[in-house]
């Protein structure tokens, strides 16, 4: 059960690491500003409808044994 | 009892995949979903309301019901049809300060047999000039699980969650998502009205005795999303999520989606394929009563396999191309989705079928999911 937990607390640090040192770090974007229109174009919002994504992630939750790991931090519904 | 996770998906709308360094648009959604599948008729309402305050915070309230109507197998083959209604409502706060969003959220779920409430937080930090942001999420519920045959009966179930998530943009046409999610769950877990089957060796039939679930249970699962911009104005996107936990159960879920503009309408095609195996204390028959420590016949807990096709369409009947031609509203869509989700389970006796005992089909579902909403964007 300890190794299952830590999957996602092994992540944390270099995450948080990366977060902390980003603001000083040297990396150049290689997707400039002006080159992400076609990434602003609504049909490639990731989730654009909200409400229907929560709803179907709710149903597949309760016909299927799986949950989580889908954009939410969220899992599972026992509906009979 | 619906019950357990009342807020998994609903902390979708807490979290959802986000950008640290811009707050969400403000829009109110209004949607009809139906569920109709396997003798079980669920609809209800969904409404969401998002607006700003200012320029560093966003309010978001969610109200949905879910009004039941079950015959389903479980139901037929060990108790009787029953109709039941779940109310659940969130309120959260969204808080911007330079390129960082923290997130606040509180989810209450009730219906006659059981109470749930949740609150989760998390920080998304937009990083290296915007491509990447990084979200830490966690997520405390509170659940009480009750029986309306035994006003005696009260149990609780405590559940945690903790998410990590990175949206990356990889290239000026590539969009990619990573979220590694786990959840620890400890209290009742098992449904009080649900029965496995035992053989009799009496009558060489079988008999029903009470589930008995673990009372612990920590799962993780880890999704990876990718949505391309293709040459011309379309998308595709493809997902895939591995799924592990501490009763044995272990997913794989694959999807690929194509969305098509045309004119004022965006159409949308998803294929879904799941698979998974069963949890270690599952039997579709026991051999004996109180066979082994824990026992369950859940469905959803057998080795099965998911297909889903979906189709939907909206139409977007109101852009005022920034000419304020509508008052306050900006924009407004109108959406219709179906979902046509087939299960095939294979552990799962379908007893209706009145065969000798062992030689029962195999249960399969089939099941259409509607939704039909409108977006305004203001």
């Amino acid at each position: 059960m300890k190794k299952t937990v830590s999957l996602t607390g092994r992540l944390l640090l270099p995450l948080l690491a990366m977060a902390a040192l980003s603001g000083c770090s040297g990396i150049e974007p290689w997707v400039k500003p002006y080159e992400r229109d076609k990434l602003a174009d609504p049909i490639m919002a990731l989730d654009g409808d909200p409400v229907s994504t929560a709803y179907i992630q709710h149903v597949f939750e309760a016909r299927e044994g799986a949950r989580g790991g889908e954009g939410a931090a969220g899992g599972g519904c026992g509906c009979n | 009892m619906i019950r357990r996770g009342l807020t998994f998906a609903t902390l979708l709308l807490a979290f959802g995949v986000v950008h640290a360094g811009v707050l969400p648009d403000d829009r109110a959604d209004v949607l009809y979903h139906l569920y109709d599948g396997g003798g079980v008729t669920i609809d209800g309402p969904s409404v969401l309301v998002r607006k700003k305050a200012g320029k560093s915070l966003s309010f978001v309230g969610n109200y949905y019901v879910d009004m039941v109507s079950s015959a389903s197998i479980d139901v037929i083959t060990t108790a009787s049809p029953y109709t039941e209604e779940r109310k659940q409502w969130s309120l959260g706060m969204d808080y911007l300060h330079g390129n960082t969003t923290m997130r606040v959220n509180y989810t209450s779920s009730v219906e006659s047999d059981f109470d749930g409430e949740t609150v989760s937080f998390s920080v998304s930090q937009d990083m290296f000039g915007d491509l990447t942001t990084l979200t830490l999420s966690y997520a405390l519920g509170d659940d009480l699980v009750r029986m309306s045959t035994d006003t005696t009966f009260e149990e609780p179930l405590d559940r945690q969650i903790y998410g990590v998530g990175i949206t990356q943009i990889l290239t000026k046409n590539l969009i990619s998502s990573l979220n590694v999610e786990t959840v620890t769950e400890e209290g009742y877990l098992n449904n009080p009205y649900r029965s496995v089957r035992y053989f009799d060796a009496a009558t060489g039939g079988y008999d029903f005795e009470r589930e008995l679930y673990p009372n612990t249970r920590t799962s993780n699962a880890v999704g990876l999303r990718m949505r391309y911009f293709l040459p011309y104005r379309a998308a595709v996107e493809g997902e895939y999520r591995f799924f592990t936990d501490t009763w044995d159960i272990e997913g794989h879920t694959v999807s690929l989606s194509y969305i098509h503009p045309w004119k004022d309408f965006t159409f949308t095609g998803k294929l879904r394929y799941h698979d998974q195996t069963g949890a270690h204390f599952y039997r579709d028959l026991f051999p004996g009563p109180q066979a082994t420590n824990f026992r369950g016949r859940d469905k959803e807990l057998s080795p099965l396999t998911s297909y889903t096709f979906k189709l939907q369409a909206a139409y977007e009947f109101l852009n005022d191309d920034g000419n304020d031609t509508f008052g306050f509203i900006k924009r407004a869509k109108v959406t219709a989705s179906l979902n046509m989700l087939s299960v095939d389970y294979h552990d799962f006796s379908d007893l209706t079928a009145q065969e000798v005992i062992g030689n029962e089909p195999l249960y399969q579902l089939d099941a259409n999911i509607f939704q039909f909403y409108f977006s305004f964007f203001y």
